[in-house]
């Protein structure tokens, strides 16, 4: 089979970047999902909050993912469900499978990697103790709960305060569940601040920062977890051992881009955002594959990730019509407190917004981009910045001129 | 209750009494095996190192010694009958100094005389040659190109699948409270069930001496030694391409490195005797011995990779070797099998096949005997032709549930319908390895829920981890 445009995975990023190409003239498109139906991980997040840049109303997820898919339905876009890919090459060829086809290939002029993330286990945590039922990580908790329509469990703690663990706080309060605790390694949430609010304020749901578990009870069921206050090294301090009789323990300990096809490609990911490096197109280091979404880097609001797999679609249509233009090439830098940006690279000089994520909680700072002669380029006062959130600049045309490397800082007051 | 008696009943479903089953059921006899758990293979079986060792380690003269090299000159033969996966590695001992080479000369020495084909001791060329990701610091090494790496689980589960196929019954759940002696043999009592037998074969690995004793015979005592370890995620599978032991000081045999027929990284274990036979949790000391061990082998290890960890209990017995006897008439102990238990285990089912031959039991040849049983279907590893073939005759093997280890729908049903059917969805990741991979079952739990409620025709919310107790939802939504 021939392609023009191969768009993997058809979540929040498959289909706006499939939606995009299509506006910018290629029609000839194809969105490879593995599930039963388009949305992706939205499907199961049937809380509001979504689409609030995007269409400057709440929605939940189903209804912000409809939105696409409807829009893809009007387009004829082709789509295959139930559909996983299990090899991509360099040279664009795609190896797929499924019940009806078999297993297929088919090349491609350009792909887009949108193959989402997905979230990391216990196992790689290794909390000593038992191995009982009653341990799920929080999104697999959420499927049961509401895709599935059964309950895990009743009592439940949650370590890690990332966005699905607060969400599932919530979600498992309003289903009669008690919610004993949740419990942060870090001395700040992951989360966003309304998640916080909203999904465990507004219900009493206490946040302990600086915890973790450190040790699981139960040996056919969880029956409880002993949880501890962690030094500033994150090592268990065992005098504040506590614990806490539940039979749930949900794990929101950080989400990972799911990279494995990305990686058969030999395409090198980065190793702070464990997805690819790219442009300002979205374009991988190998010509013609693009990535957009959850597996480029972990979003917090699924606004952005429609808005970067817009840039995907578009740079990819630019590319199947040999129309990517490059007048420059300039790798941008961090300082380390900035941990990255996306992108990475900018070859273009063109007004470009660049994304990023802070290491730690910052106040009162200025976000400084620096040139390769060290000459401030771009600054910008921000009264707080968090792990949590994603934050962004528009670098202007002018300041991509003479210079092969930009670095971005963070500097006091 | 039923008047049945049985010839034999087996206690234990582990790799053991797994391949004494199979072993037996060429003959025409009516045979058992019991087991407390929801399904085999749960005792040291799963959790071990997984290993086929040479047999250098054990001392001379003892039955360790003896059934360690029979049992892996075997064990290739056997693997291929079953269908279950192999692979001749090769093993080495590394050591650091002249001590250790010391030590290593030993070792070459009783391996010879245990007779174990060629051992070599190599040095640092050949060493970095062999294994280039190994620290420099390691100076001589004992090189066993017949050790090799099995699943003991797949091994356990094949051999009580083909066992079943000849005619074995396996009854679950039936923790042994109480034996009889009886006119015709033995009466074996769980708390609501009983079973009738001509001869008892005691394989209930760390609980034995307490089945040995119910039996009659308070001759032997086993100690539960804890086993911890770590598994790396298949991206490391190119650490190392052998199993990698270091020479045994007064610290002991320190732990292995090695790589698993599944292409992962196995990476322990402690040892720890401990009272509690089922404590199997993890400890951070034993995590941290782990990892700082590891280092000393090589720095290339990543334990940011680890995918999971566990522990196993061997059972240790008091005597120093194994216990293979039968110090009651019918009653015949298989006690006390800890390492090499794994390797030994094809030559101790033919030793116990001798017990019962000199005890005067009577065997007549099955006619319609089958040693092979059909093996699973692994997508992953077919060829893109034999994939389509493969999805041409039963279109869910197209789809694929588990996407870290590409496990398809119909390899998860075949794995349900096949004996021994798996009973919760700890037996299907045993049999598939859905759910085994980076994400641990992050994204296909919910399917496979679904699968094992439609195969077995039970409700939903009654699917358990690992059987009796282990229930994955306690009910509906909106019910609470």
């Amino acid at each position: 089979m021939e392609k023009e445009l191969v768009i993997i995975g058809g979540g929040p990023a498959g289909m706006s970047a499939a939606i995009k190409a299509y506006e910018c003239g290629i029609k000839d498109i194809l969105i490879i999902e593995r599930d039963a139906c388009l949305g992706g991980i939205l499907n199961q997040c049937i809380h509001n909050g979504f689409g609030l840049h995007k269409f400057k109303e709440e929605l939940t997820g189903p209804e912000y993912a409809y939105r696409y898919e409807k829009r893809v339905k009007e387009l004829n876009i082709e789509v295959k469900l139930n559909t996983m890919v299990i090899d991509i090459s360099e040279d664009k060829t795609i190896c797929a499978t499924n019940e009806e086809d078999g297993i297929f290939f088919i090349n491609a002029k350009a792909i887009i990697l949108a193959m989402g993330c997905r979230e990391r286990p216990k196992g790689a945590l290794n909390i000593p103790g038992d191995r009982p039922s009653g341990i799920f990580s929080a999104g697999c908790a959420q499927k049961f709960v509401n895709i599935e329509g059964y309950m895990p469990g009743k009592n439940v703690v949650i370590l890690g305060s990332g966005d699905i663990g607060l969400i599932m706080a919530r979600r498992m309060t309003l289903e009669g569940a008690k919610v004993h605790a949740v419990c942060e390694l870090m001395p700040y949430s992951g989360g966003l601040a309304r998640n916080i609010e909203q999904c465990l304020n507004d219900f009493n749901i206490p946040l302990k920062l600086s915890h973790t578990v450190v040790k699981i009870h139960g040996k056919e069921r969880l029956e409880g977890v002993t949880i501890a206050k962690v030094d500033k090294n994150r090592k268990p301090i065992m005098e504040t051992k506590e614990y806490i009789p539940c039979d749930t323990l949900l794990l929101s300990v950080g989400l990972i881009p799911e990279n494995e096809l990305t990686k058969k490609a030999n395409i090198l990911l980065n190793r702070i955002t464990n997805g690819a490096n790219v442009d300002q197109n979205r374009q991988t280091e190998k010509e013609g594959i693009f990535a957009c979404g959850n597996v480029l880097h972990v979003h917090d609001l699924v606004d952005f990730v429609s808005e970067e797999a817009e840039i995907a679609g578009e740079g990819a249509a630019n590319y199947i019509n040999n129309n990517i233009l490059k007048d420059t090439e300039i790798n941008l830098e961090t300082d380390g407190k900035i941990r990255y940006t996306v992108p990475q690279k900018i070859t273009l000089k063109k007004d470009v917004k660049v994304y990023f994520r802070v290491l730690d909680i910052y106040k009162n700072v200025k976000i400084n981009v620096y040139n390769n002669k060290n000459e401030l380029v771009f600054s910008k006062p921000k009264a707080k910045c968090a792990p949590g959130e994603m934050e962004c600049v528009i670098l202007k045309k002018e300041m991509l001129s003479d210079t092969d490397a930009l670095k971005f800082s963070i500097v006091e007051g | 209750m039923s008047n049945n008696i049985y010839d034999i009943a087996i206690i234990g479903a582990g790799v053991i009494g797994g391949m004494i089953a199979r072993n037996l059921s060429k003959y025409d006899l009516n045979i058992a095996i019991i087991e407390k758990e929801n399904d085999v293979a749960m005792g040291a079986t799963k959790a071990n190192s997984a290993i086929v060792h040479a047999g250098f380690d054990a001392k001379e003269g003892t039955l360790k010694a003896k059934l360690n090299v029979e049992g892996s000159k075997m064990m290739e033969q056997i693997a291929k009958e079953l269908g279950v996966k192999y692979e001749k590695n090769g093993s080495m001992v590394i050591g650091f100094d002249n001590d250790d080479k010391k030590t290593l000369e030993t070792l070459l020495e009783r391996g010879m005389k245990n007779g174990v084909a060629g051992l070599k001791l190599i040095e640092k060329g050949e060493i970095k040659a062999l294994e280039p990701n190994l620290s420099g610091e390691v100076k001589y090494a004992l090189f066993a190109p017949s050790g090799a790496i099995i699943c003991p689980y797949e091994l356990t589960i094949a051999a009580i699948g083909n066992a079943m196929d000849n005619g074995v019954e396996l009854k679950r759940n039936f923790l042994v409270k109480n034996i009889e002696k009886k006119d015709f043999g033995f009466e074996v009592f769980s708390s609501n069930e009983s079973i009738k037998t001509k001869y008892i074969i005691n394989a209930a690995g760390v609980f034995a001496d307490e089945i040995s004793k119910m039996a009659g015979d308070s001759s032997f005592k086993i100690t539960p030694r804890r086993g911890e370890y770590i598994l790396l995620d298949n991206e490391c599978k190119n650490l190392v391409s052998h199993t990698i032991f270091k020479t045994p000081d007064k610290m002991g045999k320190g732990i292995l490195v090695s790589p698993t027929v599944d292409k992962n990284i196995i990476l322990g274990p402690t040892a720890e005797d401990i009272i509690d036979k089922d404590d199997k949790s993890t400890t951070t000391k034993g995590f941290e011995k782990i990892i700082s061990l590891a280092k000393k082998y090589t720095d290339k290890v990543e334990i940011n990779k680890s995918i999971t960890s566990f522990c196993g209990l061997r059972a240790v017995a008091d005597t120093d070797d194994f216990i293979i006897n039968s110090p009651i008439d019918g009653f015949i102990n298989v006690a006390g099998i800890d390492s090499p238990g794994l390797s030994s285990s094809p030559a101790i089912a033919l030793y116990v096949e001798n017990i019962l031959k000199d005890v005067g039991f009577k065997f007549k040849e099955k006619e319609n005997y089958n040693p092979t049983r059909k093996s699973m279907t692994y997508f992953k590893d077919a060829s893109i032709e034999e994939k389509n073939e493969i999805i041409k005759k039963d279109k869910s093997f197209g789809k694929i549930v588990c996407r870290c280890e590409i496990v398809t729908e119909g390899e998860i049903k075949e794995a349900i319908r096949l004996n021994p059917q798996p009973y919760d969805l700890d037996g299907v990741k045993r049999r598939t390895r859905a759910q085994m991979g980076r994400c641990q079952g992050g994204f296909c739990t919910p399917y496979i829920v679904k699968l094992l409620s439609e195969e077995l025709k039970i409700p939903y919310e009654d699917v358990t981890k690992s059987g009796k107790g282990s229930k994955i939802n306690v009910g509906k939504t909106k019910e609470a």
